[in-house]
Formats: C-alpha cells, structure tokens, sequence
C-alpha cells in the first residue's frame, strides 16, 4: 500500500487559468480587439445616451434644416433640424437592443432544438432539421419580411421575425455540436453511471458546444442589426418618428441629393457596427480554435 | 463454493445494418461469482466489448440490440427491466471502467463535481458529505493529494491519474460488479502495473466480481482466476487460468498462447495466428474458426461445433471438433 502510493506521486502540473488563457491569445489579435473596443464604446453610449448627447434627439429647429457637418452640429442635422448625431447615439439603443434581444430568443430556440434533434435523433431530429431546411430555402430578410407581413409591424414584431431566421443556423450548428459530444466516451460513461437523459444533455452534453456557439453568436448580431435596420427602412419596424438607424436612413433618402449626410452618417455607422461584430466573431473563433495558435 | 454475483445465459446481441442484422454476441454463457476476477480475451472486433455494453445495457445509442439471453445479477434477470430501474442498477450495483482514461472524464466538469455526481445520484445524503466521500474514494485509489485533485481539471492529471480518478468514480458507490473494458490499455507498462495492483487491491477489499476485458494475455494471467475466450462473438473456451495456459484446447487458444513471448525462450520471431477475424456478416459456415485453424478437418467446415464441458463436473468448457475426436479415441482405447 505504501509503496502504491509512493509510486503514484506524480505532480499535478500548476492549474493554468482558462480564462487567462484565453484573455492572452485574443490580446494578440489586433482587429478583434479594436472591434470590442468599438463595440464597449456604442454600448457605453447607447447606455448613456440621454445623459451625454449635445441635443435632445426630438427637439426640431427650423433655423437649422437640413445642414451639413459643423463645429456646433458634427453630423449636420435632418430635414427638421434634428442633430443627427444625437439621433443616431439614442437610436444606437433601440437598434442594439433589438438586435441583441432577437439575437437571445433565437439562440435559446436554436440551442434547445439542436440539443433535443442531436440527441434523441429519430423523427424529432427528421422533423426539426427539414424544419430548418425550409426557413434556409428563404432568403434571411425576405423570411423577415414574411414574418413581418403576417404578424404586423412594430419593434416587438421586428424582434421575432428577426429571432425565426436567427433559429435554424443554431440549430443546425447545436445539432452537429451535439452530435460530436453525444459520442464522447464521457457521456457514456455519464450514462455507465446511472445519469438521466436530461442530465446528460445538460449537464454533460451542453457545455461542450458552448463554444461552437459563441462565434456564431457574435456574427449573428450583426447580421441582426442589418435586419432589423432594413426592415425598419422599409417601414415594418419602429415607428419613422422614432431615433432607429434604419427608419433614419429611409427618411434621409429624400434628400439624398441636397443633404447626403443624413443617411451618409447611420449608413457609415451601421457598416462599422456590422463589421465590428463580425470581426470580433471571427477574432473569437481563431481564439477558441484550439488548432490556431 | 462462491455465490454466484452474475450470471450470463445465451446472450445474443445483434447489430442492424443496411444490408441485413449482424450478430456481434451469439449465445455467450459465463459466471462471474463474488471477489472473483474473470478474465474475457479475444482479438479486437470479436465481440468483448459489445458484451460489456450488453450487461450493462449502454447500446442505446448504437444500432444494436440485445435480441436473446439472460443476464442475471444477484439472482435478478436485469435484461427486462424498465430503463428507470436500470438507471438505479447502474453505477449502484454495477459500474464500468473504460479503455481511455484521457477521454472518459468531462473535460468541463472539475473531477469533484464528476465524482460527486455518482455518489448523489444513489445515495440520499448531502453535498458535503457527498464531498468528503469524493475525498476518500480518491484517497482510497492511492492519489496522492486528493484536495487539489478534486479541485483541477482532467486535463491537469496524466494517464494514470485519470485512470484511478476512474476507478474511484466507479467505486464511489461500492458497485458488486465492476466492469473493465481494457483498463490499462492506453496506459504504459508501469502505471499498468499499478493500476491493476489497485483493482485486486479494492476487489480484496470489497469483494466484488470484476469482469476483466482485454486482449493482454499478461494482464490475465496475472489478475484472473477464470478465462473466458471468445472469438468472432463466440465463447470458445472457458477454462481456469491455470490450466488455459498450461493445457490449451481450443486451436485458437492454442495460438493466442503461443503468440505470448516466453522468458528463456530464444526465438527469431513469433507464432502468430494466419488471417484476421471474419467479418461478421459474411461468417464461414461451420467453426467461425476453421479457415484460420491448422487442425480443420472436413467437418470443421460443414458443422459448427458445439460448447461442450470437457469434463463433467468441470467449469471448463471447449467449443472444438477436435475435442469430440479425442474422447472418442480415448473411448477406443
């Protein structure tokens, strides 16, 4: 017995942090890190916004119609003398929220489909993939615009037709996740053990696929902000009145011609939004990516 | 005489595929009885692991199914019982120990939490005493530092850790039966040697059965009192160690005991057995053995034989023509 354990007086090596890890590689990566920069900085003002913008957003003044960029208006004013920097900075938060909220529906759908059509498989996994398959054969906004179409317009709506499209890139994604766990020797040792199914997926299966999620998570918000800014152009979101990067550009496109700038600035803001969070998706998938040092 | 602790009755498992269902277990019979380790050896694909998920009932997520048979623990037949009693059978009364240490723990879960899990899923009692037995099981297994253990993550730990934090798992709720699908395969020699010293080690203690999976005949010869020897999903022998490898019946066992290198023995290279298993969809149509055996006669080809007790009053069995062939003469004489 004592020479047993002697024998088995192996060092553990020093418990290496994960996170700090992980924090270390994605330092290194230059693009990602000025894309999260960008992205705490709009949602520090989003936040903010009505503390800190120059002008209240729905004030007119009609001595300042249509004016471009100045000392006293940075990115001019709007056909009612609205600045629009101040407009843009408040509409960062309807149209974050909308994007991000949609964008946590349509994951929690996707992830729960995916897990249940991975591991039971079966006519569940048949009935949920070909599910998936059908909404796929849409192109993302016209699926939107359907839905939109059915259930009406509204912000609340726009949230839920752009969460439908969001659902079955996940579940797709989750299933295959799961798929690859489910075959892991621990999940059957899990079992060997006496676990429920339930615990298993959750408990074991789960976790696993989190990180495959991640990315698509990142990247999915911008696509959902282009959505639900388009879907707002074309009138089906907020209300025209109301400070939304989308219903701005749909109502600075009348003036396209003596006022560029209106739809100039949310259209350049909207751009950087959507590449910033696609950059630091694929920062954070080079990061998680265990082959990629 | 030993209580029986499990007892396996013409156990058939079969795999369905597209072009037809293919039996990976046919009709296997053995006995495991209490601090009894029973060694089960055969080439890779011949069917020792299928076995061990069918005792335990794990091949829900493959294509097979177990279609015939009887499996018999502590006097219950637990192949027709609800899922739900099984869950209760497993890991309590059971447990299974795997082939790769490395992969088998959750490489998300801290091996607390992993231990822990096994001991609350069968005992009624609180986290913090579900810790300190984690604790002790860890101890028990000869970790040297179990609070630290407890606290890292399998990636920390070796081999050899993560085998005996296995082990502990397994034993966390002092199962009867403990399954050992190659446990130290994956492990090199040294470690091998201690890990299998733990496993008698806890068997003394605990007195339960362990079914001993491998194809290390080394491994048998040092642990196990009984062996079982299949081949292409079916029992060939059964024999007591002892007399496996010192008087071998069967052809194939002749061979696989041939194979093993001898002390002393100066050899340029060695026996080996011609061929590799069948496929099991295509089996030959006597003894699954005969287009491999040097001794196959006509009738090896045309009749399979049957598993016969070579004596009577014996536990050994054979499943050989050639058997039938000897007795006779000995008749004759």
């Amino acid at each position: 017995m004592a020479d047993l354990n002697h024998a088995a007086q192996e060092v553990l090596p020093k418990p290496k942090s994960k996170i700090k890890e992980f924090i270390r590689k994605f330092l290194k990566r230059k693009t990602a890190v000025i894309s999260a920069g960008f992205i705490v900085l709009l949602v520090i003002a989003a936040i903010l916004s009505p503390y800190i913008v120059p002008y209240n957003p729905d004030m007119a003044d009609y001595n300042m119609l249509l004016q471009g960029p100045s000392a006293s208006h940075w990115w001019g004013t709007d056909e009612f003398g609205r600045d629009v920097f101040s407009r843009l900075l408040v509409g960062a938060r309807l149209s974050l929220s909308v994007a991000l909220l949609s964008v946590i529906i349509g994951t929690a759908v996707g992830t729960v489909l995916g897990l249940f059509a991975g591991y039971y498989g079966g006519w569940l996994e048949a009935l949920v993939m070909r599910g998936c398959d059908i909404l796929f054969s849409f192109p993302d906004i016209l699926l939107a615009i359907a839905v939109v179409a059915i259930i009406g317009p509204g912000v609340i709506n726009v949230v839920i037709a752009v969460a439908v499209f969001t659902v079955p890139s996940f579940a797709r994604i989750m299933r295959s996740a799961t798929l690859t766990v489910k075959e892991s020797l621990y999940v059957e040792v899990a079992r060997s053990l006496g676990c429920k199914n339930n615990r298993i997926l959750w408990i074991h299966i789960f976790p696993g696929t989190i990180q495959s999620m991640i990315v698509n998570f990142t990247m999915r918000i911008g696509t959902a902000i282009l959505a639900a800014a388009s879907l707002s152009f074309l009138g089906f979101g907020a209300n025209v009145t109301e400070p939304d990067w989308g219903a701005m550009l749909s109502q600075g496109r009348n003036y396209l011609n003596t006022a560029p700038h209106i739809v100039l600035f949310p259209g350049i803001l909207i751009f950087v939004t959507v590449l910033a969070f696609n950059l630091l998706g694929d920062g954070l998938r080079d990061t998680l990516d265990p082959k990629i040092k | 005489m030993a209580e029986k602790l499990l007892e396996i009755k013409n156990l058939t498992t079969e795999f369905k595929q597209d072009k037809g269902t293919v039996t990976a277990v046919h009709n296997v019979s053995f006995d495991i009885n209490k601090g009894e380790i029973l060694g089960l050896v055969g080439e890779s694909g011949c069917g020792k692991s299928v076995t061990s998920l069918s005792i335990m009932r794990l091949l829900i997520d493959t294509p097979g199914k177990i279609t015939g048979g009887e499996v018999i623990l502590d006097g219950k037949n637990i192949n027709d019982v609800p899922e739900r009693e099984m869950r209760q059978i497993r890991g309590k009364k059971m447990a299974m120990i795997f082939q790769e240490p490395m992969t088998s723990l959750n490489p998300c879960m801290r091996i607390d939490k992993q231990i822990m899990e096994a001991i609350l899923l069968h005992n009624n009692i609180t986290k913090k005493e579900a810790y300190e037995r984690a604790f002790q099981v860890l101890k028990s297994v000869g970790i040297p530092d179990p609070k630290n253990t407890l606290q890292s993550f399998p990636h920390q730990l070796s081999g050899g850790m993560s085998q005996r934090v296995m082990i502990a798992m397994a034993m966390s709720c002092e199962p009867e039966l403990l399954i050992a699908d190659e446990p130290t395969t994956a492990l090199d020699v040294t470690i091998q040697a201690q890990i299998l010293e733990l496993m008698v080690k806890i068997k003394n203690e605990n007195n339960m059965g362990i079914l001993m999976i491998t194809h290390d005949l080394g491994v048998v010869a040092r642990m196990c009192s009984r062996v079982v020897v299949m081949y292409a999903g079916r029992v060939m022998e059964e024999a007591s160690v002892e007399e496996l490898f010192a008087n071998p019946l069967h052809p194939y066992t002749k061979g696989l005991v041939a194979s093993v290198p001898k002390l002393g023995s100066n050899v340029s290279s060695l026996p080996s057995i011609p061929g590799s298993v069948p496929d099991l969809s295509v089996m030959p149509k006597g003894c699954k053995f005969a287009p491999r055996c040097g001794y196959a006669m006509d009738i090896c080809h045309e009749e399979e034989p049957e598993l016969k007790l070579v004596k009577e009053g014996e536990r050994r069995k054979c499943r050989c023509h050639l058997l039938n062939l000897n007795k006779e003469e000995e008749g004759n004489l």
